[in-house]
């Protein structure tokens, strides 16, 4: 007798529980506990009264929305083109967009920054939003591409032959069919934008900081507990996307390469 | 008209993406200290980094040593592991399956800072004293669900009933295992492995928050650490131009073989 090939996923599951629940649940616990330790409200609602949390907050907020809709704006008509076998029948173009994500990001952006320095461009907004679409949009393009060149091409014909214009066909069939792929993107530029440290001081010179730098902040502090709590907000809003775009999301089973 | 337009957009993206590993690689080739400051065509980076006297001397080469053997340990790791889980997952029906499947998803969609926070807490609550291994763990917490997603297709493509009759003609579940199921899965698991690598190394965040204090350095949080001192340590550009290139030459030839191949087949 064989053992049971179901069993094989238990290494895996205890692995899980330990270094990805068991974490999760702990920045919860750090999240309530006062600095001497017992249950305490204290850190939650210390970030609902600190001005410059709260203002970074929404800063990260703006500039997460912001980069999520140019990278969607700009994204988009690339993967569909890139998709479209009218005008691209090369793999090695699809690969040129994603490569950048081979290249360390830190040393990206610290070039980027450069780059405009050198230009003479101030560091600031604008620079910020365009070293963050530069950094998020190979992660727009390339779910949005991975539906669009599966779609099956006889459903626009269709379309066309039942008499729709050509904007009717994008409209109506190619941006309904790639939807989920639209909804993996934003789930992975938003997120990760709003909690980015790091890039976006290298970006601004320290003019705009990012919700990811004041969790950093506090923990390098020593100040666990509020950054915990920091950690456990972020935690929540991840929670409540993932929810809303759940149904659409549910189709990853594709190599990502 | 309409493809002129189309593919000036693409390749005008493509120069803007480009333009600043095209200014470190241009300006890897000049001496001066400051990125975009050139001072004459030199080779002399390029010299100082292969012969391992760099300006920032033995602690950016260990922090290379260190970024390759975390990145290879964490995606062998994360292979073996994640083929395993795979093939338990696939065979898991119902509610259980869903339990993996949401936990597996948790670390994907978890932003760095918050995988790197919440191991950091992790080994602070465990009095795991943090260096090589802490981060190696933690790399592995984020590669692995990457090799699942890449074997699980896999494995729906398979035949079944191979195993199956691997096992009735007197096979041992290991050799049934080694002879016919793994070099079935062994494009997902490579797709899985090439992944789990390049994320470890790219990674920053994690590796931030889970190195603790005894000074050990990444590629990532050795720049992060030279910028904030400022002015990068100029041997980082050659650095980054020959990791550019490696992987460019890479991926256009993985690609150009594959289009052969699927041209072959299609005629």
């Amino acid at each position: 007798m064989t053992i049971k090939r179901s069993n094989w996923a238990l290494p895996y599951f205890i692995f899980l529980l330990l270094f990805v629940v068991l974490p999760l649940l702990l920045v919860a616990v750090y999240a309530f506990q006062g600095s001497s330790g017992g249950f305490t409200f204290s850190n939650i609602s210390r970030f609902f009264t600190d001005k410059d949390a709260l203002g970074t907050f929404a800063v990260s907020l703006e500039v997460a929305i912001e980069n999520t809709a140019l990278c969607l704006l700009l994204g988009y008509p690339a993967a569909w083109i890139l998709a479209n076998s009218k005008f691209n029948r090369s793999r090695v173009t699809v690969v040129l967009f994603i490569l950048p994500m081979w290249i360390n990001a830190l040393m990206r952006t610290l070039a980027t920054a450069e780059l405009f320095n050198t230009l003479g461009i101030g560091l600031g907004k604008g620079t910020l939003l365009f070293g963050m679409v530069y950094d998020y949009l190979p992660f727009m393009i390339y779910p949005i591409y991975n539906v669009l060149n599966k779609m099956d091409s006889s459903y626009a014909e269709a379309a066309e032959d039942l008499g729709a214009t050509p904007w009717q066909v994008f409209w109506k069939v190619t941006v309904p069919v790639s939807k989920p792929g639209i909804v993996s993107g934003i789930m992975m530029v938003f997120m990760p934008t709003m909690s980015t440290f790091a890039i976006s001081e290298f970006l601004t010179n320290n003019k705009i900081k990012l919700f990811g730098t004041i969790i950093q902040e506090n923990i390098n502090s020593s100040m666990w507990n509020y950054g915990a709590a920091l950690a456990l907000v972020m935690l929540l809003i991840i929670g409540i996307t993932s929810v809303i775009s759940g149904e659409d999301g549910r189709q990853k089973e594709e190599g990502v390469i | 008209m309409k493809k002129f337009i189309a593919q000036s957009y693409i390749y005008a993206l493509i120069f803007i993406l480009y333009a600043p590993i095209i200014f470190i690689a241009i300006f890897s080739f000049t001496e001066s200290r400051v990125l975009g400051n050139w001072t004459g065509f030199s080779t002399a980076l390029y010299g100082k980094l292969l012969s391992g006297s760099a300006e920032g001397g033995s602690s950016l080469m260990s922090a290379i040593q260190n970024t390759l053997v975390i990145a290879l340990v964490a995606s062998v790791i994360s292979t073996v592991l994640g083929t395993i889980a795979a093939i338990g997952i696939f065979n898991l029906k119902g509610r259980k399956r869903q339990t993996m499947d949401f936990l597996n998803n948790i670390p994907m969609i978890n932003p760095d800072i918050i995988t790197g926070v919440s191991l950091f807490l992790l080994f602070v609550f465990l009095h795991i004293s943090q260096g090589y291994i802490s981060v190696t763990l933690a790399h592995i917490t984020f590669c692995t669900p990457y090799v699942v997603l890449s074997v699980l297709p896999k494995l729906s493509q398979m035949n079944p009933n191979i195993y199956e009759a691997a096992l009735d003609l007197g096979a041992t579940p290991g050799q049934a295992l080694r002879k016919v199921m793994i070099p079935q899965l062994r494009p997902g698991m490579i797709s899985g492995f090439i992944l789990a690598f390049t994320m470890s190394l790219d990674d920053f965040a994690v590796t931030f928050f889970t190195r603790g204090t005894i000074g050990l350095d990444t590629l990532s949080t050795y720049i992060y650490t030279d910028a904030r001192k400022g002015g990068l340590t100029p041997e980082l550009r050659p650095l980054m131009t020959i990791i550019f290139l490696i992987i460019l030459i890479a991926l256009v030839v993985i690609n150009v073989r594959q289009s052969k191949m699927a041209q072959k087949q299609n005629r």
